[in-house]
């Protein structure tokens, strides 16, 4: 069995700021990730991200991406890809298919960073080649140079939707309308101006009520709902596209944390459920951490600051770290998050944060 | 066709070189390395397999190898997540029936 010092699995943003933190302090990391290629979905932001330049405002997701893939490098980080945890056993041992070959590792201190997974809705014609899930556009227009289709229309106007609706235009493909049944836009008013300025219709109240066509999309259905989000009949509307993409959010990957026996919890705003964790990462279980999407939905930058602070406390709580010295690395880190976790969209999600922190001391 | 040429921020993308593979039977081209359903979608191609008990068509959903909707018969082998898959020259891809017999053999 392999020992390792520190192990996280998902090499996006918050697994390779961990890991850049403790490898900085001495420690021997390694890094894994089912993914051909590193930085989670870092490298399908094109976007540039906003707040201040300590949060690489103005940069474009894509270039964090390589920053922190360059660092960790530079540090000494194995970054294994083609590298699925399939479980975590007691004491932090794991295992790992990497290829087609099983190995058995154990980790003195375990992170688990493996983001999210997009949510869905079901509804007549859900299952027709066409219908796909925003990630699956963003993937395809910018990481393989493809249009996902000719017409989109885009399910969901929270801040996937409407930055991939600006991504599909950016990619050249006509966006027919952003729907939500919200009566308000869900994303930041910044995201959503830049698609109404190219004319992209909101239809708002508004969900879908069919894709239709036979063998392939060929058009949708959408209808307005009421206060009670039932549809109104009469209302509907026919659009013709061929591809709809759906960006109704998503919902941590929580599948390892639970198999570890971390206690997990209930939070909406978080997404759904995920593990306790305290201000330092940790989860109830001894040596195990989270960081990013899988420790409650919210943002790369966020996921970046999380994965920093679980690096440093997992070399403080190793010996590679001094208290001292830990403590001001700390603080800079929690400073930084709580600029990020402020404002209408960040409180909601700090209240949410120390709820689970809350919830870890029982 | 459904190629982006020329993106505005990412400019042209790096692509391995031009390979030809087969869809059931016929002769097509992509390039080598990226995955086997981009290229399909290149050539206009969304429907990857038809389900087992209602016959119903299939394609790519998540594009990121987690849902396996896009599974396909690729040189014979059922089951093969074809949005991260990568191509490979004189590929053999088959839409997939069901569990995994052929299309093409049927």
């Amino acid at each position: 069995m392999r020992r390792i010092e520190m192990v996280s699995v998902g090499a996006g943003p918050a697994g390779l700021a961990a890991a850049i933190e403790a490898a900085r302090c001495g420690m021997q990391v390694v890094v894994y990730d089912e993914n051909e290629k590193p930085g989670g979905q870092l490298f399908k932001q094109i976007h540039k991200f906003f707040g201040s330049r300590e949060h690489y405002a103005s940069t474009r997701g894509f270039r964090i991406g390589v920053g922190l893939l360059d660092q960790a490098r530079e540090l000494g980080v194995e970054v294994s890809l083609h590298s699925v945890v399939l479980g975590i056993y007691e004491n932090r041992t794991l295992n790992v298919m990497i290829r087609d070959q099983i190995e058995q590792v154990k980790a003195e201190r375990l992170l688990v960073a493996t983001g999210a997974s997009e949510n869905m809705i079901p509804f007549p014609g859900w299952t027709l080649p066409g219908v796909i899930g925003a990630g699956a556009a963003q993937t395809m227009a910018n990481v393989h140079g493809i249009k996902p289709g000719k017409k989109l229309l885009m399910v969901g106007s929270g801040n996937v939707g409407v930055v991939v609706a600006y991504q599909m235009l950016q990619a050249g493909c006509e966006v027919a309308a952003i729907i939500d049944a919200a009566p308000k836009i869900g994303g930041y008013g910044v995201h959503a101006a830049k698609v109404a300025r190219y004319g992209v219709p909101f239809f708002m109240s508004h969900t879908i009520k069919e894709a239709r066509g036979k063998e392939c999309v060929e058009g949708a259905t959408i209808v307005q709902v009421d206060e009670k989000w039932k549809p109104i009949p009469g209302s509907e509307k026919d659009l013709e596209v061929d591809t709809i993409c759906i960006a109704v959010g998503l919902n941590p990957m929580t599948k390892l944390t639970q198999m570890a026996g971390c206690k997990m919890s209930a939070v909406p705003k978080l997404g759904g459920m995920v593990p306790a964790h305290d201000e330092n990462q940790q989860t109830t279980v001894p040596g195990i951490y989270i960081a990013g999407d899988v420790s409650g939905i919210e943002e790369a930058s966020t996921a970046i600051i999380e994965g920093r602070i679980a690096g440093l406390a997992i070399a403080r709580s190793m010996g590679y770290l001094e208290e001292e010295s830990f403590q001001q690395k700390r603080n800079e880190q929690a400073a930084s998050m709580r600029s990020l976790r402020s404002g209408s969209h960040g409180d909601a999600r700090r209240v949410a944060k120390e709820y689970l922190n809350a919830v870890m001391k029982g | 066709m459904t190629r982006i040429e020329e993106h505005p921020i990412l400019g042209t993308f790096e692509k391995g070189k031009k390979v030809q593979f087969t869809f059931d039977g016929k002769t097509i081209e992509g390039f080598e390395g990226e995955p086997i359903a981009i290229a399909l979608r290149a050539n206009g191609i969304l429907i990857h397999r038809y389900t087992t008990r209602r016959n119903e068509p299939r394609g790519v959903f998540c594009a990121i190898g987690r849902c396996t909707d896009c599974i396909m018969v690729v040189d014979g082998v059922p089951n093969v997540r074809t949005c991260v898959e990568p191509l490979r020259e004189g590929m053999a891809v088959e839409t997939q029936m069901g569990k995994g017999s052929q299309k093409a053999s049927e």
